[in-house]
């Protein structure tokens, strides 16, 4: 079974094949040492259970989507498990009708074949050809919501879309073309011969009734239709659709363990081309929604990174973000964006990080703080002292032995640095901090700052446990160690950024408002929370525009008419109390004021 | 002759058309707020770096307005006191004019090492 319309499909089903076996090999053999060890440690273990559930999972049913907005996650779940579907039944009824063998593309143009070489008669046949149109009209209402989020996306959940560059139109024109073609050539074959499912015979029906029944036009239609796959499938390694296969790669690695470093590494090119340029980045991210900056957000700085005559770009597209997380805690393909944007920023600030800097570090002295909880209060905390001398007047009630370890003459924790990619200074602090802790022997380390808590517990690999001053306090109130009073306030809480989306800690902070007080739910929290706009991420904003994004985080804690805005940050706290009229405190704060002396 | 203890010094006035401002100009499109300071100092008093080393926001600011860069970094840029700085951000939280002290920072950095 051989027609001369078939060319261009194969051909563009050899250059797909051929062009991203290349990209694939060249990305694998860019792993970085770490990621080849765990690829050799995981690869012959039970991890790819998990990853073909999330496989079929995000890249087919697009569950994360769908958690984001329904109508969404449908149009995109019709689109990708639709034609999925519509590739395999296509093949399973190619193998019932010829159960001999037959090529492979037999399956794509069946119902051109069928009527010319019927070979099997199984009554499997027109069941099949009535499915295969039940899923063409499943991919049909996904195109259509495609068509309608164009035009108007807000129904699906979108306030703004992404820009598209010309290629990723070209292949979506042909990826919008190849189902409208597919329905008119089968509907020409049906004109024909009456072959067909209930939908190709209703278009088969509808052209002999306006008179389109040729075997040219037939031809042509299926000429077209093949043409759309081959344009669609050469096209697809070279722009956003590349996300199709890579997305599936992605999940595999993930699953085996690996992340990305601090460059750029074979992982970060499976990132950057699994991105598939929903946009769903945009909406959320508080540059775009306070600042009305539309250019720098996580689907243009992957782009900025692949696309290499961008590269001028990239530098301030990376420094242009709060680094609040909102993105990648939506991103539904789970490209972790903040690790991708500090390896530019590495790359660009390669020639100011100078460790030599911090030599004046080695005159501390170390101290002996044996059985003792080491406390952190981080360089913000010194500007709340409020939290400080909370936290210590809970240490006393708890009846705890600490080490306030920053109190006089605070080393930051090396976060701030990392954040604008000056690696080796960060570690240069990292390294002093740690060696402190080591030579103190204190039993644990607990932190007011939610920064500093991030790096001690992803950048330190410390031996000893970790606290931030929440989980610490709500473990305390757990034990019974501390008791506290109970007051009639309404208090609304503010998850940092660091804290919340940064280290997945959401419910130890509002067990410990809750303890004393009545938490008052909030629009956007949790992983939805608003950034309080002085995050140490960015560098490139002026004051004006940190408290154009702070107004923001306040307006939708101060909606449900709190007594209090209750938060576990210092820097949060200091950006919030200069603001308004209701109070802000820390939680540690709430508690020590409430605290029932034994 | 008598020694009196004076001593006539230097003059420390800075003749600024002959100046070269091409490093000042690209620092303050980069940092608008630059031009806020008014020298207060509150950067300075809580500075973590400023706590241990004579480094001084305050005097970077000063030096390059008077486009002395000479005085911030010498060839080898190693040796300028801005690589002391931690990047904690205290001194943007605390300066009354909203000046971006942190970019302020990097910045004079990135255009010292050119």
């Amino acid at each position: 079974m051989f027609s001369i319309f078939v060319i261009p499909f194969c051909l563009g089903v050899l250059a797909l094949l051929v062009i991203s076996v290349i990209k694939y090999y060249n990305w694998i053999k860019e792993f970085d040492r770490k990621q080849q060890t765990l690829i050799r440690k995981n690869i012959l273990t039970w991890k790819f259970l998990p990853a073909i559930w999330e496989m079929f999972r995000e890249c087919l049913l697009h569950w994360r989507i769908t958690k984001h907005n329904a109508l969404l996650g449908y149009m995109h779940r019709s689109l990708a498990f639709g034609w999925f579907l519509l590739i395999v039944v296509g093949f399973v009824q190619a193998l019932v009708a010829y159960p001999n063998g037959h090529q492979f593309y037999v399956g794509i143009f069946f119902n051109y074949f069928e009527p010319h070489y019927p070979v099997s008669h199984s009554p499997a046949l027109p069941f099949i050809a009535n499915l295969m149109d039940a899923l063409l009209l499943y991919v049909f209402s996904g195109l259509t919501l495609a068509i309608v989020k164009k035009f108007w996306s807000k129904p699906l959940g979108m306030k703004r879309t992404t820009r598209h560059n010309l290629t990723d139109r070209i292949a979506k024109a042909a990826l919008w073309s190849i189902f409208p073609a597919r329905l008119l050539a089968e509907g020409a074959t049906s004109a024909l011969y009456g072959n067909g499912g209930f939908l190709v015979v209703a278009m088969g029906r509808l052209m002999q009734a306006v008179g389109l029944t040729s075997t040219v036009l037939e031809y042509n239609l299926w000429t077209f239709y093949s043409l759309a796959l081959g344009v669609f499938f050469t096209l697809m390694p070279f722009t956003r659709y590349m996300h199709i296969f890579t997305e599936v790669f992605l999940v595999y690695f993930r699953q085996l363990g690996l992340r990305d470093s601090d460059s750029k590494s074979g992982y970060t090119m499976f990132e950057l081309s699994a991105c598939s340029r929903c946009g769903i980045c945009i909406d959320g991210c508080p540059i775009n929604r306070e600042l009305g900056v539309t250019d720098i957000q996580g689907v243009y700085l992957l782009q900025a990174i692949r696309n290499k005559d961008l590269r001028n770009r990239a530098e301030s597209i990376a420094n242009m973000c709060m680094v609040c997380g909102r993105c990648s805690a939506e991103c539904p393909v789970g490209i972790d964006l903040e690790p991708v944007r500090r390896q530019v920023r590495t790359e660009y600030a390669k020639g100011i990080d100078h460790p030599e800097g911090f030599q004046y570090l080695k005159s501390l002295h170390h101290f002996n703080a044996l059985g003792r909880v080491a406390y952190f209060g981080g360089c913000m905390s010194h500007l709340t002292p409020g939290i400080t001398q909370a936290m210590e007047q809970i240490f006393q009630a708890a009846g705890q032995s600490y080490w306030f370890m920053d109190q006089e003459g605070s080393v930051c924790c090396g976060r701030p640095l990392l954040q604008q990619g000056l690696v080796r200074q960060a570690q240069a602090l990292r390294d002093r901090n740690k060696s402190m802790l080591k030579k103190s022997n204190a039993t644990m380390l607990v932190t007011s700052c939610p920064i500093c808590y991030q790096s001690f517990t992803k950048d330190y690999r410390l031996d000893i446990p970790v606290m931030h001053h929440s989980q610490y306090i709500d473990m305390l109130l757990k034990n019974g160690k501390i008791k506290v009073e109970r007051s009639d306030m309404r208090v609304t809480y503010h998850d940092p950024c660091e804290l919340g989306r940064g280290c997945g800690v959401y419910d130890e902070p509002r067990h410990v408002v809750a303890a004393t007080a009545t938490l008052l739910p909030t629009q956007e929290e949790r992983e939805k929370s608003l950034c309080c706009g002085f995050n140490l991420g960015n560098t490139s904003i002026d004051s004006e525009q940190q408290v154009l994004i702070r107004d923001a985080a306040l307006r939708n804690l101060l909606e449900p008419n709190p007594d209090m805005i209750a938060t576990a940050c210092p820097m949060c706290k200091k950006a919030m109390t200069r603001a308004n009229n209701t109070p802000v405190s820390d939680i540690a704060e709430i508690i020590a004021n409430q605290l029932i002396e034994k | 002759m008598i020694n009196f203890g004076y001593k006539i010094s230097t003059p420390r006035s800075i003749d600024m058309d002959s100046a070269d401002s091409r490093l000042y100009c690209q620092l303050v499109e980069a940092v608008p707020s630059y031009r806020y300071c008014i020298g207060c100092g509150g950067c300075t008093a809580t500075c973590s770096a400023g706590q241990f080393t004579d480094f001084n926001i305050r005097k970077a600011h000063f030096l390059f307005s008077r486009r002395q860069y000479d005085k911030l970094a010498s060839d080898t840029f190693t040796d300028t006191d801005l690589n002391k700085c931690m990047l904690c951000g205290k001194c943007s939280l605390v300066c009354p004019r909203g000046v971006n002290t942190r970019g302020l920072i990097l910045q004079m950095r990135k255009l010292l090492l050119k």
